[in-house]
C-alpha cells in the first residue's frame, strides 16, 4: 500500500498521466450518463436502452458515412435518432403512461433488445472503424514540468472538447430557450407543467430526441476510440455507477460523477489492480459509487427525497 | 360457472386459511402436479427434458427467489445471476473439498452461503432505494463475476476456469438420465415453491409487503426494517443459490463464470415482470414464457425454410423478443398472473351473461 504512494511521489509525471487518462475516460462515461439523466429528469423513466441507442446511432453514422460526407451522415443520423424518439414515444411510452417505474424500466429493456437486434440487422454486425479525421497518435505535453513529459492521446483531447461543447450547448438550450424552460418545468413537476399548458407528449418526444443526439455524439466518440461494434451497447453499464454517484436527476452530477469514476477507476487499475489479480475495472466503479452512496444516498447532486407517510 | 365457489362453506379457521381455499384451485393444482409427476415422465423425450423442462423448472426457482425480494419486498435487484453463481460455486467447492458430503446437504449449504452473501449485498438497501438500489446490486453482479473469474481457488485452479460437477449421487442412487434429473429438480422446485407460497401468506410475507408498499409506514407500525429487508435478501439469495447449484450440477454439468452473467440476471427479472410481480404462479408463467420463446423463435426460420444466416437469425430473435416484451407490458403491465386472475373472474359467470 505504502509502496504505491512512494511510486506516485517518485513519478509524478506518470501519476498526472494516469489522472489525465482517467479524466478523459470519465468524460466519455459522462457523455453516456448525460443521456440517462435527460430522460430520467423529464419523464422519470430509467432508460436502460441508452447503451443500445449509442450503438444504434454509431452504426447509423458509420454506415451512412460510407455513402456520404461526414456532415451529411451526421445530420441524417440525427434525423434517424429523432425518428426513433418519435417511434418510442408513440409505440412504447404513450400506451404505458402512468405505469410504475419498474414497468417503464422493463419496457426500456425491451427497447434495448429490439434496438440491438434491429441495428445489427439493418446495418450489419461487423466491427467498423470510424474515421473522424482526428489523429490518434499520442503526444507528449507538459515536458517542461515533468521529466519525460505526459503522454496524452489526441483523440481523447478531441473527445473532451466535443463533450465540453455538448454540455455548453445543452446548458444554453435548457437555460435560454423556451423549450428548455418547458423541459425544466416538466422535470420539476409533471402535473404542474401540464396544468399550465406544457404538452407532455411533445416534451417527451423532444427529450428522447435530445437523448438520442447525445447518444449519437457519445457513439461517435466511443466509436472512434474503440471501433463501432456490439460492445458499445455495454458502455451503458459503465455509465450506471456514474449515475448513482452523480444523482439520477443532475446534469452537473453526470459530469462530475463521470470524472470521479474515470479517475478513480484508472488509479485503482494502474496502482492496485495488479496486486489483486487484475481486471478490476468491471466492478471497481460500482464499489466506489456504493461507498459514496452510503454517505449520500441520493448521489452527489441528486435531489433529497423527503418521504411522508 | 366453471370457477364458482358457491356452496363451499368454510366452517373452520383451518379451512379458511388453507393454501388453496377454493376447491377448483386445489383440484387444478393436483391435476398439474399429477401431469408433472406422472404424465410428463410417461410421454416426454430426452430433448424435451433437456431443452425445455429442466431449464424452465430451475429458472422458475430463481424467479421465485427474485420475486420474493422484488415482487413482495419491493427491493429491485439486478444481481440474481451473481447469487446463483455463489450457490453453484459453493456447491462445487463443498463437493470437491468435503468428502462424503450428501448432495442434498451440499445444496442446502450452498443456498445458505448464497444467503449470507445476499445479506452482505443487501446492506445498502437500508440506505438507498429504488433504481439506486438496482444499480447497487449490479455491483454484486460484477464483483462476484470477477471473484470467480480471477480467484483461482474457487475454480480449483483449473487452467480454463471451467469446472465440472460431480455425478448426482444421493444415498448411493445416481441420477443419470434426463428423466431422473427432471424428477429430482421437480421435487425440489415443488417443495421450495410450497415453502415460498406459505412464507408470503404468513407474518413474514405480510411484513415484506408492508415494506414494499411504504417502508416508512411499515416502520411506524412496528416492522423492523433492518431485519425484514435483510431477511428478504437472505431468503431470495437462498432460492437463487439453490437454483444456481441446480443449474450448474443438473442442467449444465460443467460451466464457467459467464453462465451466470448479467444476462442471466436480466432474464430472471424479465420472468418475474412478464409473469407478474408478487405472485408465485407468475414466476412459473414468466419462466415458461421467457425460456420457451427463444426456442420457438429459433425454430421459426428453419420451419419456414427461409435461408438466413445464424447471425441474422439471432438479431431477429433479439428484435422479436424485445418487441414481445414491450407488447406484453402494454397489454398487461401486471403480468400473466393478472391475466389469469381476470380470466378466473370471467370464468365465474361464463358461459352465462349474469
Amino acid at each position: 500500500m505504502l509502496s504505491v504512494f512512494a511510486q506516485i511521489y517518485e513519478q509524478p509525471g506518470f501519476f498526472v498521466e494516469v489522472v489525465l487518462g482517467g479524466l478523459m475516460a470519465g468524460v466519455l462515461y459522462a457523455l453516456v450518463a448525460l443521456g440517462f439523466v435527460l430522460i430520467f429528469k423529464a419523464s422519470g423513466v430509467f432508460n436502460f436502452a441508452q447503451g443500445a441507442m449509442v450503438l444504434f446511432a454509431a452504426l447509423s453514422l458509420v454506415r451512412l458515412m460510407e455513402v456520404m460526407p461526414f456532415w451529411a451522415a451526421f445530420l441524417a443520423s440525427c434525423a434517424i435518432m429523432v425518428a426513433l424518439a418519435f417511434a418510442i414515444e408513440r409505440l412504447v411510452l404513450r400506451p404505458l403512461v402512468n405505469q410504475e417505474g419498474i414497468v417503464l424500466f422493463m419496457a426500456t429493456l425491451g427497447i434495448a433488445f429490439f434496438l440491438d437486434g434491429f441495428g445489427q440487422t439493418i446495418w450489419g454486425s461487423e466491427v467498423y472503424t470510424l474515421e473522424l479525421g482526428v489523429p490518434k497518435d499520442p503526444v507528449f505535453i507538459l515536458e517542461s514540468v515533468f521529466e519525460g513529459g505526459v503522454l496524452v492521446n489526441q483523440l481523447d483531447i478531441f473527445a473532451a472538447v466535443v463533450a465540453g461543447a455538448l454540455v455548453v450547448v445543452l446548458a444554453l438550450f435548457f437555460q435560454k430557450t423556451k423549450i428548455g424552460l418547458a423541459l425544466r418545468a416538466v422535470a420539476d413537476d409533471h402535473q404542474a407543467a401540464q396544468s399550465i399548458g406544457v404538452p407532455l407528449n411533445y416534451i417527451w418526444l423532444i427529450v428522447w430526441s435530445v437523448a438520442g443526439i447525445v447518444a449519437l455524439v457519445a457513439g461517435m466518440v466511443w466509436g472512434a476510440k474503440l471501433g463501432v461494434q456490439f460492445s458499445l451497447a455495454l458502455v451503458a453499464l459503465k455509465a450506471l455507477p456514474v449515475l448513482i454517484l452523480g444523482g439520477f436527476t443532475s446534469v452537473p452530477g453526470a459530469i462530475v460523477g463521470g470524472l470521479i469514476i474515470g479517475v478513480g477507476e484508472k488509479i485503482a487499475e494502474v496502482y492496485f489492480g495488479s496486486q489483486i489479480g487484475g481486471g478490476i475495472e468491471n466492478w471497481f466503479a460500482y464499489v466506489l459509487a456504493l461507498v459514496f452512496l452510503l454517505f449520500r444516498p441520493q448521489g452527489l447532486f441528486g435531489e433529497k427525497i423527503i418521504e411522508r407517510v | 360457472m366453471i370457477y364458482r365457489e358457491t356452496g363451499q362453506f368454510k366452517i373452520s379457521y383451518a379451512a379458511d386459511q388453507a393454501i388453496f381455499p377454493i376447491r377448483q384451485d386445489l383440484i387444478g393444482m393436483l391435476l398439474i402436479l399429477a401431469v408433472a409427476f406422472i404424465g410428463i415422465p410417461l410421454l416426454a423425450t430426452d430433448y424435451f427434458y433437456l431443452a425445455i423442462l429442466i431449464p424452465f423448472l430451475i429458472l422458475s426457482l430463481a424467479a421465485i427467489g427474485l420475486n420474493l425480494l422484488t415482487g413482495y419486498c419491493g427491493q429491485l435487484s439486478l444481481g440474481t445471476g451473481a447469487f446463483m453463481s455463489v450457490g453453484a460455486y459453493a456447491a462445487y467447492n463443498l463437493a470437491i473439498r468435503v468428502p462424503d458430503l450428501n448432495l442434498l446437504v451440499i445444496f442446502l449449504m450452498a443456498g445458505g452461503i448464497a444467503a449470507l452473501v445476499g445479506v452482505v449485498f443487501g446492506l445498502p438497501s437500508l440506505r438507498i432505494k429504488g433504481f439506486y438500489l438496482a444499480v447497487a446490486t449490479l455491483a454484486a453482479q460484477f464483483f462476484i463475476d470477477w471473484v470467480f473469474l480471477r480467484i483461482k481457488w474457487f475454480t480449483n485452479y483449473t487452467p480454463s476456469g471451467s469446472v465440472s460437477a460431480p455425478a448426482l449421487d444421493i444415498f448411493g442412487y445416481v441420477f443419470a438420465t434426463p428423466r431422473q434429473h427432471y424428477l429430482f429438480v421437480l421435487v425440489i422446485v415443488v417443495i421450495m415453491a410450497l415453502v415460498a407460497k406459505n412464507l408470503v401468506r404468513g407474518r413474514i410475507g405480510r411484513a415484506w409487503m408492508a415494506v414494499r408498499d411504504m417502508d416508512i409506514a411499515a416502520e411506524i407500525i412496528g416492522i423492523p426494517l433492518l431485519r425484514t429487508k435483510l431477511l428478504a435478501f437472505a431468503v431470495s439469495s437462498f432460492y437463487a443459490g439453490i437454483a444456481g447449484a441446480l443449474w450448474a450440477f443438473v442442467y449444465l454439468g460443467s460451466w464457467e463464470p459467464y453462465a451466470f452473467g448479467i444476462d442471466r440476471s436480466f432474464q430472471i427479472l424479465f420472468m418475474i415482470i412478464i409473469g407478474g410481480l408478487g405472485s408465485i404462479l407468475g414466476c412459473f408463467l414468466g419462466a415458461f414464457f421467457i425460456s420457451i420463446v427463444p426456442i420457438l423463435l429459433n425454430q421459426v426460420p428453419a420451419a419456414l425454410g427461409v435461408p438466413i444466416s445464424t447471425a441474422t437469425a439471432s438479431h431477429l430473435e433479439y428484435m422479436i423478443f424485445g418487441a414481445l416484451i414491450i407488447f406484453f407490458l402494454i397489454v398487461e403491465p401486471h403480468g400473466f398472473a393478472r391475466l389469469w386472475q381476470i380470466g378466473k373472474e370471467k370464468l365465474r359467470l361464463w358461459p352465462f351473461p349474469h
